[in-house]
């Protein structure tokens, strides 16, 4: 059973693992929950906004964008976004988009779906009188947003904003699919290199674990400390 | 909306930061010289083609040809530099990833068929395969019909993939494939038993055994499900600038002394990552082949 | 944009033998619905499971319903299915794994089992805040009526915890169909599996995705509006606010 596994290939390949797949995978983790949060943001404001047209254009994309399985969007951004970026710029040709940065825009549009989800929640959170104390004394719209409202919707927001995060966290995994070198990519390269898929594999299970559990853990904690006394 | 504009900067600034560098430039030359990048798509476990070392860099017989081109694009655009960045590619992303501009060469293992054609130019052909399958010897399957009732494992995106499921459906054979994501996967499901055949073109069946723990465990199928067909670089199609120079620099390098040097390089001798020898001498139609470069995708002209 | 559209391409014969283009693009949607419910259906039962196990007052029934939760929910999906499909037959006694392996739907039933024990963390979580929803009283009433404590699950705190539930159960049960996606990695040939092989074969690369999300959405509207006409044949009056 377990006496044919040889953990010498995990062993001889921590620093690929980590450097360069690990390294992608925690940028891509950040850029994009930094992104799908203030994009998501805006979507928030827009969907809540009393502005014509917008607020259904807004809605009608977090509803799309929710009922699409991630691996279908991979696929399409990748291979959508260089003639989007040829319409865009009027050039002649499809212009080239990295891997990452395709990552990157593909998990910013998809996440900010959810992320708007959230921050709707967090800004309809703010009691309407608080919103009404702040035009009364004086602040207008731009003001009581950033003052008043946004501040105290992120701060109650913040553990499912992690929460969140920790999930896009585990998602990057899938770009698995385009072959790109994430931390499951690259141990899935090292593994069917070696053949040992199942040492790499459980390696992988067990990295993601720690990180996500630690986190979680992390999260609970913040949540019993930022909560805002009522 | 005024109110809002703060905001929207941001997001358009992030946007603005996260977007590469533009060409606006028309053909493939042209963007090369703006940008001073060329970017090669390169595979994982095309062996001896393109696949990745002990270190995890790409290598292989297709890779060295490419930065020959590389090269020979830097000459003929006078460039002082010129960096090659190197892409990873699959069977099913590579024509999207050559015709959407992500990748400027495919160096690897793909065939030049008419098909293709339609979406992606090819270059002078370097090397001619026929469509086999591996199995375990101890499975006694060593001819097609064998494999009838079978689960039987193909890349995806492969013209290997679209053979084996016409030879199924014209036959009723009842075969199950199952589609992988690449050459290594495919002989993982054989090694595993997930699938009693691997589908794929022979000389890539060759090096997958014979990078093997046991490769005498495995044997290649004894009849083909097509003729050799040619292997070719793949670049943009209707970009006649950038296939002159990449044609003008295969068919220097193919007719020079240096592609039976760079030919015993990756067949002949150790390779990496486990220093095997292929041990496949270069056969009469493929020395044919290089002699007298040719894009033809016709299996019939070699 | 220089890209050759031709939609025609749905009424060309597909390679598989089993009509066309569009044809085979339903046969994956009808592998997604399969594989969505049946995965579903684990994740029901288990997850209820594990969701009775932590309201039950037992400090290590909590305990291993936690466990459980926490295992399921902090490793990738796709890792998880790689360790059901890859690693798992390989632990097995050979003979038993060897069986496992050459199963004609072997992919399948990995899919099936590998998204119903991952979605069934988060089913068990909403079980268990169903439960927890109710008044306490209520679960004490029902005991000192007399009724044993499996009685009291049965007839007092599940018909009503469940509908409390129902809304983040049918958003559950949406991921559940889009999370059969990621079991084209494992060769299942479900509905975005068959868009990329169509993208493959035809190098129609928008028209394949493009009519896979249609499909999806298609499905999601579907069960969205079954699920609202469900939530609101079941609601109890005066338990859900605005129902």
């Amino acid at each position: 059973m377990f006496s044919n596994l040889d953990f010498s290939v995990v062993s001889n390949s921590l620093s690929y693992l980590f450097f360069e797949g690990m390294t992608f995978t925690l940028m891509l983790t950040a850029i994009a929950t930094v992104g799908g949060l203030l994009l998501g943001t805006l979507i928030a404001m827009i969907r809540l906004s009393s502005l014509p047209v917008l607020p259904q254009v807004a809605a009608a994309y977090v509803n799309l964008m929710r009922a699409l399985p991630l691996v279908l969007v991979i696929f399409l951004i990748y291979f959508l976004l260089p003639y989007v970026g040829q319409w865009v710029m009027g050039a002649s040709r499809p212009i080239a988009v990295g891997a990452l940065t395709s990552s990157i825009i593909t998990f910013t549009l998809f996440e900010a779906a959810y992320f708007s989800e959230i921050m709707r929640a967090g800004i309809q959170s703010i009691p309407r009188g608080q919103v009404e104390a702040g035009y009364a004394i004086g602040l207008n719209y731009r003001q009581m947003m950033s003052y008043v409202v946004l501040p105290q919707a992120l701060r109650n927001m913040l553990p499912v904003i992690f929460m969140q995060t920790i999930v896009l966290f585990q998602d990057t995994s899938l770009v698995y699919v385009l072959s790109i070198t994430d931390f499951l990519g690259a141990a899935s390269k090292v593994a069917q290199r070696d053949g040992r898929l199942p040492e790499m594999y459980m390696f992988a299970a067990a990295v993601y674990f720690i990180i996500s559990f630690t986190a979680s853990r992390f999260v609970q904690r913040l949540q019993a400390r930022t909560a805002i006394v009522r | 909306m005024k109110s809002m504009s703060r905001m929207a900067k941001a997001v358009l600034f992030v946007s603005f930061v996260a977007t590469p560098t533009m060409a606006l430039a028309a053909g493939t030359l042209d963007k090369i010289k703006e940008t001073g990048k060329i970017t090669i798509g390169h595979r994982e476990a095309s062996i001896p083609f393109s696949f990745l070392d002990q270190n995890q860099k790409p290598v292989g017989f297709a890779n060295d040809i490419c930065l020959t081109i590389a090269e020979a694009v830097k000459e003929h655009l006078k460039l002082d530099k010129l960096e090659v960045v190197l892409t990873p590619v699959t069977s099913a992303t590579r024509i999207p990833l050559i015709a959407n501009g992500t990748v400027d060469l495919e160096c690897g293992s793909t065939t030049n068929n008419l098909e293709r054609q339609k979406q992606a130019a090819f270059t002078n052909t370097h090397y001619l395969t026929a469509n086999r399958f591996v199995a375990k010897k101890d499975s006694g399957l060593t001819t097609f019909e064998d494999l009838a009732g079978k689960t039987v494992a193909s890349t995806s995106g492969t013209t290997n993939i679209v053979q084996l499921n016409n030879y199924n459906a014209e036959g009723k054979r009842g075969i199950t494939i199952i589609p992988v994501k690449d050459h290594a996967e495919g002989f993982l499901m054989v090694e595993t038993g997930r699938a009693a055949a691997f589908v794929m073109d022979d000389i890539l069946l060759s090096g997958l055994v014979a990078g093997s723990r046991s490769p005498s465990d495995y044997a290649l199928s004894e009849d083909a499900l097509s003729k050799p067909e040619p292997y070719g670089i793949m670049l943009r199609r209707d970009d006649p600038e950038f296939k002159a120079v990449v044609d003008a620099a295969t068919a220097k390098l193919y007719t020079s002394p240096d592609m039976q040097t760079l030919y015993a390089k990756w067949f002949l001798s150790p390779i990496p990552p486990r220093g095997l020898t292929l041990n496949v001498p270069l056969g009469e139609a493929l020395a044919k082949a290089f002699a007298n470069p040719s894009d033809s995708a016709d299996p019939d002209s070699y | 944009m220089n890209y050759n559209w031709n939609w025609g391409v749905f009424w060309a014969p597909s390679p598989d033998g089993a009509g066309t283009y569009f044809d085979m693009l339903l046969a994956g949607l009808q592998w997604t619905i399969v594989t969505a419910i049946c995965s579903w259906l684990i994740a029901l039962c288990l997850g209820t499971v594990v969701g009775i196990a932590r309201t039950t007052g037992s400090r290590w029934m909590l305990l291993a319903g936690n466990a459980y939760i926490e295992l399921f929910r902090n490793i990738p999906l796709l890792v998880q299915l790689f360790l059901w499909y890859f690693v798992v037959p390989e632990l097995l006694p050979v003979q038993l794994g060897n069986w496992v392996k050459q199963l004609t739907y072997g992919a399948f039933y990995t899919a099936v089992i590998g998204i119903g024990l991952y979605m069934s963390a988060r089913v068990a979580t909403q079980v268990t805040a169903g439960i927890s929803a109710l008044a306490s009283g209520q679960r004490m009433a029902g005991l000192a009526m007399g009724l044993t404590k499996a009685q009291v699950y049965r007839y007092v705190l599940l018909p009503q915890g469940f509908r409390v539930i129902l809304p983040p159960l049918t958003s559950e049960f949406l991921n559940t169909i889009k999370n059969t996606s990621v079991a084209l990695t494992i060769g299942l040939a479900e509905l975005t599996a068959r868009a990329r092989a169509m993208q493959e074969f035809t190098f129609q690369v928008f028209e394949a995705f493009i009519t896979a999300a249609a499909l999806y959405v298609a499905l999601n509207i579907v069960v969205t509006l079954l699920m609202r006409y469900i939530e609101r044949r079941m609601t109890v009056p005066g338990l859900v606010a605005g129902g």
